[in-house]
């Protein structure tokens, strides 16, 4: 996994709320067994019309938003399904970043398997970073995951919470399952003790 | 010793290990499988020279991308990219040694109604599956959720997810449920009333006699769409319902096995003076059969309402509003039951069980449809095969429904089962999003009888006045 240290990107506005997995990267792109090339397809139905060609009005097809790394984006973000295929495709885009009032459960955790970082602050705030990012590639958010800050272009700054596992392994670029390894024997003690309490398991 | 929740006692009874900063690696009892968030994980297990920990405890089924034809024995139903991916399950299943049903065994359905089903889902248990409603599975009083593809393989490894504990959320549905109000009706309007995002950080407990009144197969609809209020789990305290469901079903544990199961099941519920981060309390006559008018499950309204105005939302909500009123083509103001249907499916992990055939069947017996096309899709193989025995198979037939084989189907559309554009459709899912059963077709959520009573009449309808 690629390390998250700091950011400093043009940050695309995408105001809806509740923008489900399924305007991310719609169903028909899951049929892969591959983890790459799903960026071309992000927000599909919403970016091309149905013969391919681009929708102007669609924020990443701007030419001041097409090389965006950080999206603000509306409450509840990443609603719908499980599919990792919707970071999978935010990655595969440039994405890095993306901030919100709230992220659904699993597409936040996702995020972290896979070198984006979610970020989650007050309507406020919210409300004054979606403004920045209106302002186009003139806006330049950078994002600091050390030091647990967004600054803005005009240089105001917000500080953001983090869980400290999940910033470690995001600061380093670790895989989980190594990590997990490590700890074998407190495993294989929960299942020689499982084997004897619940044995119908 | 201090008072639990359901939730707090099946959590300490997996943890493995637990970090100084409340990082817990939770021990998970069953890993259920498909096809379409896998294939990455098993690779990644290949790349790094890695096994599955716990086979034994690994189960696999194709379900999202399978034809639900007669003919599906025939590969040739099933597109290229399809094909390789059910392929890829089937010798990764093998490679692995994992249990598997593939497309061809009658036991093969959806993998949250054929794990219930097979007996692999029991009280008590921690299941996960690469997919969110694996909350289905906390009818049983499993502390059940969905998790990504890097989660799949590290549980494949580890047989561990890593996670923080969730707050403890209780919704208590009271008293009665009015007649032609189901488990489907419950839980949509507790979405109305929290939202999608309500549920965000929560483990949610449903209680209260309206719940307690459910069959295995209603309360599995009920926690099923605990993931569209966004919480990370539902739970259902175990009881006689529970247990009755479970015993002699294939994996369920036999003789002294059983005993001692039935000993620790018996102690999982919520102390009474456990704590609660959040209280929702909903009269169960207060329950209106309800449909989805927007492209949120939230979007809820009971049958006798119209299409609400932007207006009377606030904030990012007005935006959200016009935009599902214009995608869905309807205009503020009109009345729910003049809106006009194509097309009626039955089926899904959140409605594809047999007690749904059934009160589908019971509005249909001697009508014939007026939609489109009607499709009925039974959960599983043995559903389906259930149904037929009952003579639901023939009702649905005579009424003019198509009658297939299990699987996901239309619910998500990864298969040829799809809407057109345009094409409104009743369905027994779980989901409304745009595009979610086909590129700019139109869903609205419903029970299997107001599904069934929509089909009949060729539009949203009030059940209760076919009953």
């Amino acid at each position: 996994m690629e390390k998250f240290t700091k950011l400093s990107a043009t940050a695309a506005p995408m105001p809806l709320v509740n923008i489900d997995t399924d305007m991310i990267i719609p169903k028909v792109f899951l049929k892969t067994i591959k983890r790459s090339g799903l960026g071309v397809n992000l927000f599909d139905e919403m970016r091309y019309d149905r013969q391919g060609n681009e929708i102007e009005d669609f924020v990443l097809n701007q030419p001041q938003y097409r090389d965006a790394q950080i999206l603000v984006a509306g409450d509840n973000f990443g609603c719908g399904s499980s599919r990792e295929h919707a970071p999978w495709a935010l990655l595969d885009f440039g994405i890095r970043c993306v901030i919100s009032t709230s992220f659904a459960d699993i597409f936040y955790n996702n995020c972290f398997k896979n070198g984006i970082l979610p970020i989650v602050v007050t309507p406020e705030e919210h409300a004054k970073l979606m403004d920045d990012a209106e302002r186009g590639a003139n806006a330049v958010i950078s994002v600091d995951l050390e030091g647990q800050t967004i600054t803005g272009p005009d240089g105001g700054q917000i500080s953001f919470e983090v869980d400290a596992h999940k910033k470690h392994c995001l600061l380093n670029g670790l895989d989980d399952i190594g990590l997990t390894m490590e700890k074998a024997a407190s495993i294989d003690s929960f299942e020689a003790t499982a084997a004897q309490s619940r044995p119908w398991v | 010793m201090s008072p639990k929740t359901l939730y707090d006692k099946i959590w300490d009874a997996h943890v493995a290990h637990e970090a100084e900063d409340g990082t817990c690696l939770l021990y998970i009892d069953r890993h259920l499988v498909h096809e379409v968030t896998s294939p990455q994980a098993f690779e990644g297990l290949r790349m790094t020279g890695r096994k599955v920990r716990a086979p034994e405890k690994t189960i696999a089924v194709p379900d999202h991308n399978v034809p639900t034809t007669l003919d599906r024995a025939n590969a040739e139903t099933m597109t290229e990219d399809s094909r390789i991916q059910v392929a890829a399950l089937d010798k990764n299943a093998k490679d692995f040694g994992i249990h598997y049903y593939p497309v061809s065994d009658v036991r093969q359905g959806i993998v949250h109604i054929v794990g219930p089903e097979q007996g692999w889902t029991l009280p008590g248990m921690t299941v996960v599956c690469g997919d969110s409603h694996t909350a289905t599975h906390g009818a049983f009083g499993a502390l059940a959720h969905g998790i990504g593809t890097s989660e799949v393989e590290h549980v494949l490894a580890t047989q561990t997810l890593i996670q923080k504990k969730s707050k403890n959320m209780k919704v208590e549905i009271t008293g009665k449920l009015r007649p032609g109000v189901t488990a489907k009706d419950i839980t949509l309007s507790v979405i109305g009333e929290t939202g999608t995002a309500g549920g965000t950080g929560y483990v949610i407990e449903y209680c209260g006699e309206a719940i307690r009144d459910l069959s295995m197969e209603g309360r599995m609809t009920v926690c099923n769409m605990a993931i569209e209020g966004g919480a990370r789990a539902g739970l259902i305290a175990p009881d006689e319902t529970t247990f009755e469901y479970c015993k002699g079903r294939p994996h369920a544990p036999k003789g002294a096995q059983w005993e001692a199961a039935m000993e620790w099941w018996k102690t999982l519920y919520s102390d009474d003076d456990a704590q609660w981060d959040k209280v929702i309390t909903i009269k169960g006559e207060d329950i209106a059969p309800v449909v989805t008018w927007g492209t949120s499950p939230e979007d809820v309204l009971p049958i006798t309402a119209a299409v609400p105005s932007p207006d009377s939302f606030e904030g990012g909500k007005v935006d959200a509003a016009q935009r599902s009123i214009d995608y869905m083509g309807l205009q503020a103001g009109q009345k729910l039951t003049d809106i006009e249907i194509d097309t009626v499916f039955i089926g899904s992990c959140t409605n594809g069980r047999i007690e749904d055939l059934r009160a589908a069947a019971e509005i249909l017996k001697g009508k014939k449809v007026a939609v489109k096309r009607a499709m009925v899709v039974p959960g599983s193989g043995l559903v389906r095969a259930q149904a037929e025995e009952e003579g639901l198979a023939d009702i649905f037939k005579e009424a003019g429904f198509e009658w297939r084989m299990a699987g996901c189907s239309m619910c998500l559309a990864m298969n040829p089962d799809q809407l057109a554009e345009g094409e409104r459709c009743a369905s027994t899912s779980n989901r409304n999003f745009e595009g979610r059963q086909g590129y700019k077709g139109r869903t609205h959520l419903v029970s299997p009888a107001m599904a069934a009573a929509a089909a009949v009449t060729g539009k949203l309808t009030d059940v209760r006045e076919l009953m």
